[in-house]
């Protein structure tokens, strides 16, 4: 097998370009697959419309459970004035012209908790101009005015006539839409804000036929698996395949041409995973990783304890470390923060087949369309309009399929360009790969100092913060990255929506020991916890109660602190704050994340010794109008949860550069006996709706911590399970 | 080596080297997809088929020793308790993305379908093997209950 220099130069090209592509943008020309075919009407890029009056949504945003198949189609159904049964969804092809997230500029894609926040308004003006074209279609076929037809339930009818929309589908298709379309005044809302409203994925996800990335299967396809250095930067100097040659289906072996791995080609799943088993490979260690995370961490704790790197306020430090050494009391913590992999039950895997037309389809649970569009035109060297983007149903993401360098797909492109490209390529990750894969959250510490007057309250605030940048040398970096400061890592430390007098904060920014990236949440998984305990400790130490001495601190008159204090009022009486069953301890964490607003009181029984049992997590979220708002209470159930499960007993750790934890055994998921009970209470709030994917997360593991400390230890270092609290 | 496999009721003739296990065989050879690979070491359930009734592993379960068995994937669901089961499912929409949910529906039916009225307890020890990353498992739960009284009724 020969891979040409040429195509070993444009690897290098491929991740630069998905680089440039998400910074400056570029707009492919691409088209809307089926638009204007005889049977199906492309009213605008969002709403599609059978001659039959079948309706469809199209949806802009990938499906990874968050509910934006349900979410994006409600809108449309509202304002296009039909109930949720008479219009299907279907996942939009890759166009960010079209397409893209109104979040991230030019970019088509999913993330930062953004589906409901950028799309709200033009899917319903979608929905609405959908709906007065075809009013108007009827106003002429009819000759009655537009103003005296009403469109309900998919039926138009009004001054004695009476037909379904599918008649005039087609005359309509010919009007200009209007560009400023009536909206509905949130009084007539009749799906939005509806909790009878039922998923519109749960049919095909109860009898198997729901289709993942996962279950491709392409006639004459391929399966690759890549044997990986289990060390960063690592890189292939041979293999020996022989052993491999023995396994019935195996195809072949090759050198990735950026070194990074062998791919191992075989005729199905189980060949390729127990070739690459038999596959001997030689790596060059040179360049490798080496660090421990006990290195990882005293670099940390030495971080913190040095001038920090960038100064995040405008404050004095030496003054408010003075007012901290003359204040009553002084209370001081020092966290650390493990790597965590997101582990999406779906493992990482995507199809790669070329077209008859010399054009190539990604299949893929794909969260960026846009960036593997650009490296997978780049590396196989197809124009950027013969590269179609098939979105696929995603098994979990967390933030996992979401990586700057597109790091999947552009494994799926070599190893699909080292082929004559006559047969598909499906490349598929196992568990190990995952969890050992690298791209997690990136360790953090903190160290705080708060001093309290003799009034028990707040004299100064010193707040240090170290760890990996997550945008740093990404082309994400221009949209985070200010004066040097990574806004992922301090996010919900600075800004932070509490009225703290005397505030002092630095960051201290350490090298790389493996890749990073965003996990459900973000800087806030730790952040979060780190001011939701310090709040607690701080209170306790001045004889106050959490949530009043919170309360305290939100009692300006921001937007910010209304709505938190709203949440977190609203938590506090539903969980019957300060009265808890005999032998039950709380613990309360509030927290704004995603534009969205959260607060959260964990009930425990047992302590730390005989094992702690979670009774009971009562949450509030004020997430501007519910869109759907039982999508929203799994999402704060789902976030909780995750949130949860990590902080008991999940770390990723490195030794001499390689990943200890290999799969789900050492990696424990939460399981279903974990979390007694979770009830979520949604505001009613006429605010333009905000996240929900991720700020169930962030104000989880601090409200259990905060349980843990009202008669236990106050933990400080996650895993809990690593410091001495034992689960029941 | 070739191997006679009935599943959902039909007789297939597939070729397979002893030791694959049978998820790969029920995926990329008999191309039902419907039941899911996780973790490959019998650790998330998201895998799960019934074995004569009997919730199993597909991943750690090897082609030879099922020869004799009637294995049942979430295609070929259609017991009383499946459609239970899958009612309540819908009642409470209890998929976020679905990955998992084969294999929970397929060890929630081989729960019910030995026990049909399940405490809060009984249901946490049997599903304790089916992981769900988007920890849908308070709706897990409330479905099982559903899906018992609807049973019952
Ligand atoms: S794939 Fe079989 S238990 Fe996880
Ligand atoms: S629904 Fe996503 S893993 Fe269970």
């Amino acid at each position: 097998m020969n891979v040409s220099s040429s195509r070993r130069g444009f690897f290098k090209g491929a991740a630069a370009s998905a680089a440039a592509v998400l910074v400056i943008g570029v707009a492919p020309s691409g088209v809307i697959a089926a638009a204007n075919s005889a049977e199906t009407t492309m009213l605008n890029p969002f709403v599609k419309i059978a001659a039959d009056g079948t309706i469809t949504a199209i949806a802009k945003h990938f499906e990874m459970g968050q509910g934006p198949s349900t979410g994006l189609t409600t809108l449309i159904a509202e304002e296009l004035g039909v109930s949720m049964d008479a219009i299907e969804y279907e996942f939009a092809p890759s166009n960010p012209k079209l397409y893209n997230n109104t979040a991230f500029g030019p970019v088509q894609g999913t993330g930062g908790s953004t589906a409901m926040f950028n799309s709200f308004k033009q899917y319903r003006q979608a929905g609405a101009a959908a709906r007065e074209v075809l009013l108007q279609a009827a106003s002429l076929a009819w000759d009655v005015p537009a103003a005296q037809l009403k469109l309900e339930d998919g039926v138009i009818s009004g001054d004695g006539n009476k037909a379904p929309i599918g008649e005039f589908v087609a005359a309509a298709s010919k009007l200009t839409a209007p560009e400023n379309p009536r909206l509905k005044d949130p009084s007539e809302f009749k799906l939005i804000g509806n909790a009878n409203v039922r998923r519109k994925d749960t049919p095909p996800k109860i009898n198997g036929t729901a289709k993942y990335a996962m279950d491709i299967q392409l006639d004459n396809q391929m399966v690759v698996t890549i044997k990986r250095a289990t060390r960063k930067g690592a890189t292939v100097t041979s293999f020996d395949d022989s052993a491999a040659k023995d396994v019935k289906g195996f195809i072949r072996a090759a050198t990735l041409p950026n070194k990074a791995g062998v791919a191992v080609y075989a005729e199905n799943t189980w060949a390729s995973l127990q070739a690459r088993e038999a596959l001997e490979v030689t790596w060059d260690n040179s360049a490798a990783e080496s660090r421990s995370s006990e290195d990882v961490y005293k670099e940390l704790m030495a971080a913190l304890n040095t001038a920090p790197e960038y100064n995040l306020t405008k404050n004095d430090q030496a003054e408010i470390a003075d007012a901290i050494e003359n204040a009553d009391k002084v209370v001081e913590e020092t966290f650390y923060f493990p790597l965590l992999a997101h582990a999406p039950m779906e493992p990482l895997t995507c199809t790669i087949e070329a077209t008859e037309d010399g054009g190539v389809i990604l299949h893929d649970g794909c969260q960026m369309p846009t960036s593997p569009h650009a490296a997978i035109a780049q590396i196989l060297q197809v124009p950027m309009d013969k590269v179609q983007v098939n979105t696929m149903f995603a098994g979990g993401s967390f933030g996992r399929r979401a990586t700057p360098t597109v790091d999947y797909q552009v494994e799926a492109a070599l190893s699909f360009v080292m082929t004559d490209r006559r047969r598909p390529v499906k490349l598929v990750w196992s568990r190990e790969d995952d969890i050992t894969g690298g791209y997690y959250r990136p360790a953090f510490a903190h160290k705080v100092r708060v001093g309290l007057d003799a009034d028990g309250n707040i004299a100064g605030w010193d707040h240090r913060v170290a760890g990996q940048s997550i945008s740093k040398g990404t082309p994400f970096e221009a949209f985070s990255v200010h004066d040097g400061v990574d806004h992922l890592s301090v996010e919900g430390v600075t800004p932070t929506q509490y009225s703290i007098p005397g505030m002092f904060a630095g960051l201290t920014d350490i090298k790389p020991a493996t890749t990073v990236l965003w996990w459900r949440s973000v800087g806030h998984t730790h952040t979060a916890y780190v001011m939701e305990a310090m709040m607690d400790a701080v209170a306790t130490a001045a004889g106050r109660d959490p949530v009043e001495f919170r309360l305290a601190h939100l009692a300006g008159d921001t937007p910010d602190q209304k709505r938190l204090t709203g949440v977190l009022k609203l938590a506090a009486e539903k969980s019957n704050w300060g009265k808890g069953a005999e032998g039950r301890s709380q613990g309360v964490a509030v927290h704004k994340s995603f534009g969205s607003y959260v607060a959260e009181v964990v009930e425990i029984s047992g302590d730390a010794e005989n094992g702690v049992k979670i009774e009971k997590v009562t949450c509030a979220v004020d997430c501007g109008i519910p869109v759907n708002p039982d999508v929203i209470k799994a999402q704060m159930e789902g976030g909780i949860g995750y949130g949860l499960g990590h902080a008991m007993r999940d770390e990723i750790t490195l030794e001499n550069g390689e990943v200890i934890q290999q799969n789900f055994p050492d990696y424990e998921p939460l399981r279903i006996g974990d979390i007694g009970e979770i009830e979520t209470h949604i505001v009613l709030s006429t605010q333009a709706p905000t996240g929900v994917g991720e700020p169930g997360t962030p104000p989880s593991a601090p409200a259990l911590a905060n349980a843990i400390a009202a008669k236990g230890p106050r933990v400080t270092e996650l895993p809990m399970t690593k410091v001495g609290i034992n689960f029941a | 080596m070739a191997i006679s496999l009935k599943l959902n009721g039909e007789t297939h003739k597939v070729d397979a080297e002893p030791g694959t296990p049978l998820l790969w065989v029920i995926r990329d050879e008999l191309k039902l997809t419907g039941t899911k690979f996780g973790c490959g070491v019998a650790s998330c359930g998201a895998c799960t088929v019934h074995m004569d009734g009997e919730p199993v592993r597909s991943c750690q379960t090897f082609i030879e020793d099922v020869e004799d068995s009637e294995i049942t994937t979430i295609e070929g669901l259609k017991s009383t308790p499946a459609q239970a089961v899958q009612q309540a499912w819908t009642e409470l929409d209890v998929v976020q993305c679905g990955y998992c949910q084969s294999g929970q529906i397929m060890s929630a039916v081989g729960l019910l379908s030995e026990n049909a009225k399940p405490t809060l307890e009984e249901i946490d020890d049997y599903m304790d093997g089916n992981a769900c990353r988007c920890a849908t498992y308070q709706r897990i739960r409330s479905a099982i209950v559903r899906a018992s009284e609807i049973m019952e009724a």
